[in-house]
């Protein structure tokens, strides 16, 4: 009797079943790595404490600040401490970790970073794991072929008190890259031309699992930045499945497997592909060839086009309408040349070294235009001091952009770094809704060769040109 | 979280499509580590100006506006952050139910946890409720419907959440009862793979 060939998904899902779902009720998904920060978790440990409940597995749990602490650094070089509520915030989370004995990757700590960033550096995410976060940019380590999913805060409850979630299985949606793309089109413009093309909402409902040579020619780092942006299609999850890209990767993490060991785990991670004749409840095809740098121009992510387009017309539809003007935008008129006033590299999305490289070979020499205000934020304590090796906070700052201390930053202004209203940014982050990057800000989402190319012009650029 | 059976209300309508989570509470009210007072955020942006004055042309502003339970808002409803925060702020701003054409996964997944309903209706009744704002609904968790009119249509809402809404429950004491399953799950699993 030959068996049913399965996907990726299938074979995650079915190993993590406590038990199965019925028609009346979701399944019991075990979770392997649950990683937590300060944002989304005080309210989960004060569930557990009103209810007398302990943390059933501390050492599935890992903590880190990222979303509201400062990433100014004071006269001595050393970040600037949170006050005020993001005081009292990662004050509750240094008090709930201790009192857990989860252990917490604090500020000034080596290991510290954004909490999709360390999860894969420090060699935790893994391929057939379950991972879940109280963040909805988790699905970033299904890069590794791990099923990672954002949960809400009391689903975070959950996790603490029993490691498990109630779930029901999301259906499959295969999206073929298919061809090589042509020099200077990133992971970035891969996943925003992915997301044009079907919708913020397209992907509701499915776990995306990101296919064909194109997704195989990325490196680590690039199949994050794709997997990070599939909640931006409506996606919970996102997932590639695990090759010698990604085994080469994990070799020598701080935390991976060794010796036997790692070979055990190598050897389990090759069954997990996919199978030949798999069934996807949908399929969709991007031919990678025709591609251009992608950039968005309204307030959604699905809002985007190739650099050399025109703002497209709204044809009657009241969303549309609604982002041109929130935008200040001309239909019709290309977005190429738009003056800009603010350009971050940095977030979940685009703050690892791959993309500080990028970032770096643009500047490297040019100087950011007058009157722009350009951040660079490494994604981690890791990130930062392998920069620094490398000499390209030099560059950085001898363009004149500001080198940063690791988190979130202007992602979504929950601390100091915001847009002011009415502002122009060039961001290599993740959302463009109205007011993400501070109230009132207006956000071009785009790849670091992009924002970097437009930090030099003082407007949305083409950073092709500067590149050959 | 309290037992819900029926919600008897006004609506108000925001008919925006794909409103994000950063629009029902914009990140700078979650700098807090307690889920009350949230409902201040609620639509923030959208509700006051730069001076903190109410935009009178806003739904939520307008006349009859107040008191309403059941929001109706354009398709994709609360996609975006994972944020538990934005169901809370709908909450507290005394809305018990969302009625769109469909939902954000995580969204859903939030409100089904708190006891807001998520109604998700055809477009053609949605285009009804769109149209005549203030409209008086009944929603039925049981029979999971909504009436309007001379219109009643059904929404899906699995038998679990609906169990749980019409009960006050929560999945944590589902999961808690698991406890044994999840022991011996654990077991066949073997020891973690890492020490941090």
């Amino acid at each position: 009797m030959g068996e049913r060939p399965r996907t990726l998904l299938d074979k995650v899902w079915d190993a993590h079943l406590v038990s199965a779902e019925t028609e009346e009720t979701p399944g019991v998904l075990y979770i392997d790595l649950h990683l937590i920060h300060e944002v989304t978790s005080p309210q989960a440990f004060a569930e557990l404490r009103r209810r007398g409940l302990p943390v059933r597995r501390p050492e599935r749990t890992v903590a880190t600040m990222d979303h509201a602490i400062p990433t100014r650094s004071g006269p001595s070089g050393r970040r600037v401490p949170p006050t005020g509520p993001a005081a009292e915030q990662v004050g509750a989370l240094e008090r709930n970790c201790a009192d857990f004995g989860i252990p917490l990757f604090a500020t000034g700590d080596a290991r510290q970073g954004i909490v999709h960033v360390i999860g894969p550096e420090l060699g935790l995410s893994r391929p057939g794991l379950t991972v879940v976060c109280g963040d909805s940019h988790t699905s970033t380590h299904g890069a590794l072929g791990a099923l990672a999913f954002g949960i809400g805060t009391s689903e975070v409850g959950h996790v603490l008190a029993t490691q498990c979630l109630l779930q029901r299985k999301p259906k499959s949606f295969a999206v073929e890259f298919e061809g090589t793309p042509p020099a200077g089109v990133t992971a970035k413009d891969l996943i925003l031309a992915l997301i044009a093309r079907i919708g913020t909402g397209g992907a509701t409902g499915h776990a995306l699992e990101y296919r064909g040579p194109a997704i195989r020619a990325l490196s680590m780092e690039g199949r994050m930045t794709v997997c990070n942006m599939s909640i931006e299609a409506g996606a919970r999850a996102g997932l590639v499945g695990p090759d010698d890209t990604t085994y080469n990767y994990l070799a020598g993490r701080e935390l991976s497997p060794e010796g036997e060991a790692w070979d055990r785990a190598v050897e389990r991670w090759q069954a997990l592909p996919s199978e030949d004749g798999a069934f996807f409840d949908r399929v969709e095809r991007i031919d990678t060839t025709t591609l251009e740098p992608m950039i968005t121009w309204g307030t959604s992510p699905g809002m985007g086009m190739p650099i050399r387009g025109a703002v497209p017309e709204p044809d009657g539809d009241a969303s549309h309408e609604k982002a041109l003007a929130y935008m200040g935008l001309t239909p019709g008129k290309p977005l190429l040349g738009q003056k800009i006033d603010v350009v971050f590299i940095g977030s979940c999305t685009n703050s690892r070294m791959s993309d500080l490289r990028d970032a770096a070979r643009v500047l490297q020499g040019r100087k950011v235009a007058d009157g722009i205000l350009a951040l660079v934020v490494p994604g981690s304590e890791k990130v930062k001091k392998e920069a620094e090796a490398e000499g390209l906070d030099r560059v950085f700052r001898e363009a004149g952009a500001e080198w940063r201390e690791p988190g979130c930053s202007m992602c979504l202004a929950m601390n100091d770094d915001r847009l002011q209203p009415g502002q122009y940014a060039v961001s290599t982050s993740n959302r463009n809704f109205e007011g993400r990057q501070g109230q009132g800000g207006r956000t071009f989402l785009a790849s670091p060769f992009t924002a970097a190319a437009s930090a030099v012009k003082g407007a949305v650029a083409d950073a092709r040109e500067l590149l050959s | 979280m309290k037992p819900l059976r029926e919600i008897r209300s006004r609506t108000v309508v925001l008919p925006a499509e794909n409103v994000d989570t950063d629009q029902i509470i914009p990140a700078r009210f979650l700098i807090t580590t307690s889920r009350e007072g949230l409902g201040e955020g609620l639509f923030a942006d959208w509700r006051y100006d730069a001076q903190g004055r109410p935009r009178p042309d806003f739904a939520l502003n307008r006349d009859g506006a107040s008191g309403a339970q059941v929001l109706v808002a354009g398709r994709n409803f609360g996609c975006g952050s994972s944020r538990e925060h934005a169901v809370w702020a709908l909450q507290e701003g005394g809305f018990l139910a969302v009625v769109s054409t469909d939902f954000a996964d995580i969204f859903r997944g939030n409100a089904l946890k708190n006891g807001l309903v998520p109604v998700v209706v055809d477009e053609a009744t949605h285009a009804r409720l769109v149209e005549s704002p203030g409209t008086e609904v009944v929603i039925d968790i049981d029979a999971s419907t909504i009436a309007f009119g001379s219109r009643r249509s059904s929404f899906p809402l699995e038998p679990f959440a609906r169990y749980c809404m019409l009960n006050g429950l929560d999945d944590l004491g589902f999961l808690l009862q698991r406890a044994k399953e999840i022991a011996i799950f654990e077991e066949g699993a073997g020891p973690v793979p890492w020490k941090v």
